[in-house]
Formats: structure tokens, C-alpha cells, sequence
């Protein structure tokens, strides 16, 4: 399913920083688990084609992605993946119905207020969305952003769906909710996750291969070390 | 009375596509200044910058040994293609851009370095070319900041003396803009004229500032 091989070195200033990832998970549910500034998010944007790893190769679902021997380095938007960012990175001068139809629509104009596609109307509808399909992502909660986010992901049909972070924008009162709501959409899609996050509980709910990583390093992890039952303090 | 409405034309004439050259010029400027990361960067946004601080005569005087018949670029544009900008209302769009080139340029740049970076990797990985991604994010989101800064450019390039009249001279009908049609008034005793001229120029002036000031970011919330 998922076969990473990557290495790259960062430098700021006189601060320097090794990624040298290297895991393969054969299930749905990947998650990998670490500290800020382990390298999770690096290597989630490697994987979605936002940062060229020095070297290595990405094979994601039996696809080559990127390949530094073998010349293949595919753009980000030929990589047909859906990642939902930390913060969700909705368009905020675009409506509702607007960021969902966004990778719908090629050309260099944004698709219309009243534009209507059935993929759109139907995730819409199936995330609770459509009451507010005309507002704009500024005037919508934390929680209803994230489904907006997640629709957008969803109607290019992706090959896979990358999660950074997931729940760490929003309040803890609502993590609970919103990781069961999470679940049950999911649970709607038959789609490879891979998600990445510092919170043991996420690890817990989501992963069924877990990976952690440590100082640009990964360790395949137990998931039985990871339970939902306690709470962390971030 | 006639001279007023002549050189109000010839002004706006040359005001509008003086703008037009500072406004694509100074937009693609500040996308590839704020984006870029190449050395150099900073020397060249202090050259680009320059024109806004130049006394306008040092810059007509720059554009004159440039533009000249024995100028580099004006040597190869007469001899190439027989075209001469000096002493023509040409030259004179030429130094109005110029002039007005760094009130795009900079307010673009700071425009587009607000905003943020991950809206266009989320449409890359939405599929969306970096060309379509600057035209459906990048250029609505910063839009309004440089439109502010084009509204300012206008306002100068109408009112631009120093450097027009040192590359395009004062010919009426021909070059003499608003602006210098002023100053040959006053020198020639009309005051009827002068007071006309500056009553128009005045107007138009205020006109766009005002627009500027409503357009300009943070006034009306971007989001």
C-alpha cells in the first residue's frame, strides 16, 4: 500500500535537519505518530509532492510517486491524492460550494456561485454541509470548516487521503465529537489514510499500522501501547 | 479654451497606458519578488524602488540617455525599427510608467507575500496548474491591495512633470500634458487657463485618492 524511502536534509542558518524516513505499511490505516518537529508534516508533504525529497522513492497504492534513481518526481497535481491541512487551508474568498468544487473545475476561472455538480451536492448533503453551501469558510465553525475541508478532498476522487493533524485546530471539548464524526464519514469512503499526529488518542482510534517517528527517524510502533482511555495534556 | 481639453485627453491618454505598463509590469514584479528566493533580491527591489525617490529630472535625464538617438536602447529602436520616443507623447507614457512603476510594484509585492503560501499548495494538490492557481487564488486574495496601488500609479502618472518634459518636451497638442500645460500658462500670463487647469487636475486628483482610500486593504475586511 504505502512504501516510503526518503531522505533530506534542511538547513536554517546553521541548524540543519535529517529526514531519513523509511516504512511500509500493507493496511488502510496508516498513522504516524511523533513529536512536533519530528519530520511528520515533511514527510506528508513529500509524500503529496509539496517538498523533493534529496533522495529515495514514494510508492503509494502500487503507484510510483517519486523515484530520485529512477528520474519520477510526479507534480503535486498529478499525484491524485487529498490532504486535508492542519489548519484546512479553505479558499476564503470562495463560498462553501465553491471550495468543495474547486478541484472539479480546470480552467483558470473558479467555478461559479451557483455552479451545481452532483458529486458536489452529495457530499454536501452527506456532511451536513448544504444549509450552508453559500456562506463564506470565515462565517462556519471549527468543526464544519474541517467537513468543508474534507468534502473538497473528497469529491477529486482521491487515490488516498493524507491528514495533518487533524483535530490539534480545534477545541479539546469538541476532539471527542469531532473524532467520531471523523470516523463515521470515513467509514462512508473505502479510501487509504494516512494520517499523521502527536496525540495518542488519534493513534489509537485511527491507526491500524502505526509508525513513530522520532528526530526525522521512523520506528514501526505497537498499537497496543496506544490507548484511547488516557487523556494526554498537549 | 480648447488647450485644456486637449491636453486633459492627451493626459489621460497617457496616464492610462502609462498605468497599464506599470500595473503588468509592477504585478509580475511583485509575484516574482515576493515568491523568488534567488540572491540579489533585495538590491533589486532597492533599483526597482528608485524612481519613487529619484528627483523626476534625474530619472528623465536616465530615460534621455537611454531612449536617445545615441542611447543604447534608442540607438537599436531607430535602427531596427525606425522608432524615435524622444520629443513624442510615446515617451512621455514611457516616463509616466516609470515614474509610477514602484507605487504598483511594492504595494503587489506586499500583497502577495500576505498571502498564505498553503491556499496554493492546497489547489496544487487539488490538481490545479501554478498558472490556473495564480489567477483562482493568488490574484483574488491580493487583488485588493493592488488595486489600491494602481489607483496611486494613476494619480502619478497624471500628475508626472519633471521627467516627461525632460524626455517628451512641451508641444502642444503633442506632449504637453495637463500638468505642463500649467506651468506654460502660469509663464505665459493666462491666469483664466491655469486656474482652469488646476481645478481640473484637482478633481480628477481627488477622485482617485478617494477610490484608493476605499479600496485600500483593511479598510473593507478581505474575508
Amino acid at each position: 500500500m504505502l512504501d516510503i524511502a526518503i531522505q533530506k536534509t534542511l538547513r536554517t542558518g546553521k541548524r540543519s535537519f535529517q529526514l531519513n524516513v523509511q516504512l511500509q505499511s500493507a493496511s488502510q490505516h496508516t498513522v504516524l505518530f511523533g513529536q512536533s518537529g519530528a519530520g511528520k508534516s515533511l514527510t506528508l508533504k513529500a509524500i503529496a509532492g509539496l517538498m523533493t525529497p534529496d533522495s529515495g522513492h514514494i510508492r503509494l497504492g502500487g503507484r510510483l510517486l517519486f523515484s530520485q534513481p529512477g528520474g519520477v518526481n510526479l507534480a503535486p497535481q498529478a499525484r491524485q491524492l487529498g490532504y486535508l491541512f492542519q489548519d484546512y487551508a479553505l479558499f476564503p474568498h470562495l463560498t462553501v460550494r465553491q471550495n468543495v468544487a474547486f478541484g472539479l473545475v480546470r480552467g483558470w476561472l473558479n467555478p461559479r456561485t451557483r455552479a451545481q455538480y452532483d458529486e458536489v451536492e452529495h457530499w454536501l448533503h452527506s456532511f451536513g454541509l448544504a444549509a450552508m453551501a453559500q456562506q463564506l469558510p470565515g462565517e462556519l465553525s471549527g468543526g464544519q470548516r474541517q467537513r468543508v475541508a474534507l468534502a473538497r478532498a473528497l469529491v477529486a476522487k482521491p487515490r488516498a487521503l493524507l491528514l495533518d493533524e487533524p483535530f490539534a485546530a480545534l477545541d479539546p471539548a469538541l476532539r471527542h465529537d469531532m473524532r467520531q464524526t471523523l470516523l463515521a464519514l470515513l467509514a462512508q469512503v473505502q479510501i487509504p489514510l494516512l494520517l499523521i499526529t502527536h496525540d495518542e488518542q488519534d493513534v489509537a482510534l485511527f491507526g491500524q499500522q502505526v509508525f513513530e517517528l522520532r528526530d526525522g527517524q521512523a520506528h514501526a510502533a505497537n498499537l497496543a501501547t496506544f490507548t484511547e482511555a488516557t487523556p494526554r495534556h498537549d | 479654451m480648447d488647450t485644456v481639453w486637449v491636453a486633459l485627453a492627451l493626459s489621460l491618454k497617457v496616464a492610462g497606458l502609462a498605468t497599464l505598463l506599470a500595473a503588468l509590469s509592477g504585478v509580475a514584479t511583485g509575484f516574482v519578488l515576493a515568491r523568488g528566493r534567488f540572491p540579489g533580491r533585495d538590491v533589486l527591489d532597492t533599483l526597482l524602488t528608485l524612481p519613487m525617490v529619484l528627483p523626476p529630472t534625474v530619472l528623465g535625464y536616465y530615460l534621455l540617455v537611454l531612449l536617445g538617438r545615441q542611447g543604447a536602447l534608442g540607438g537599436w529602436l531607430q535602427a531596427q525599427w525606425g522608432i524615435n520616443l524622444i520629443f513624442s507623447w510615446q515617451g512621455a507614457v514611457i516616463a509616466a510608467a516609470v515614474v509610477a512603476f514602484p507605487l504598483v510594484f511594492k504595494p503587489a509585492r506586499a500583497a502577495f507575500e500576505a498571502v498564505d503560501g498553503q491556499l496554493e499548495q492546497a489547489a496544487q494538490v487539488l490538481g490545479i496548474s501554478r498558472l490556473a492557481v495564480f489567477f483562482r487564488i493568488t490574484l483574488p486574495l491580493a487583488w485588493r491591495g493592488i488595486l489600491a496601488g494602481i489607483l496611486l500609479a494613476f494619480a502619478r502618472a497624471l500628475g508626472e512633470f519633471g521627467a516627461t518634459l525632460m524626455v517628451a518636451g512641451s508641444i502642444p497638442g503633442k506632449t504637453q500634458t495637463l500638468s505642463i500645460a500649467v506651468y506654460e500658462a502660469v509663464q505665459a500670463g493666462q491666469d483664466d487657463v491655469a486656474n482652469l487647469l488646476v481645478g481640473v487636475i484637482s478633481a480628477v486628483c481627488i477622485t482617485v485618492l478617494l477610490a484608493a482610500g476605499y479600496l485600500a486593504p483593511g479598510r473593507l475586511a478581505q474575508r
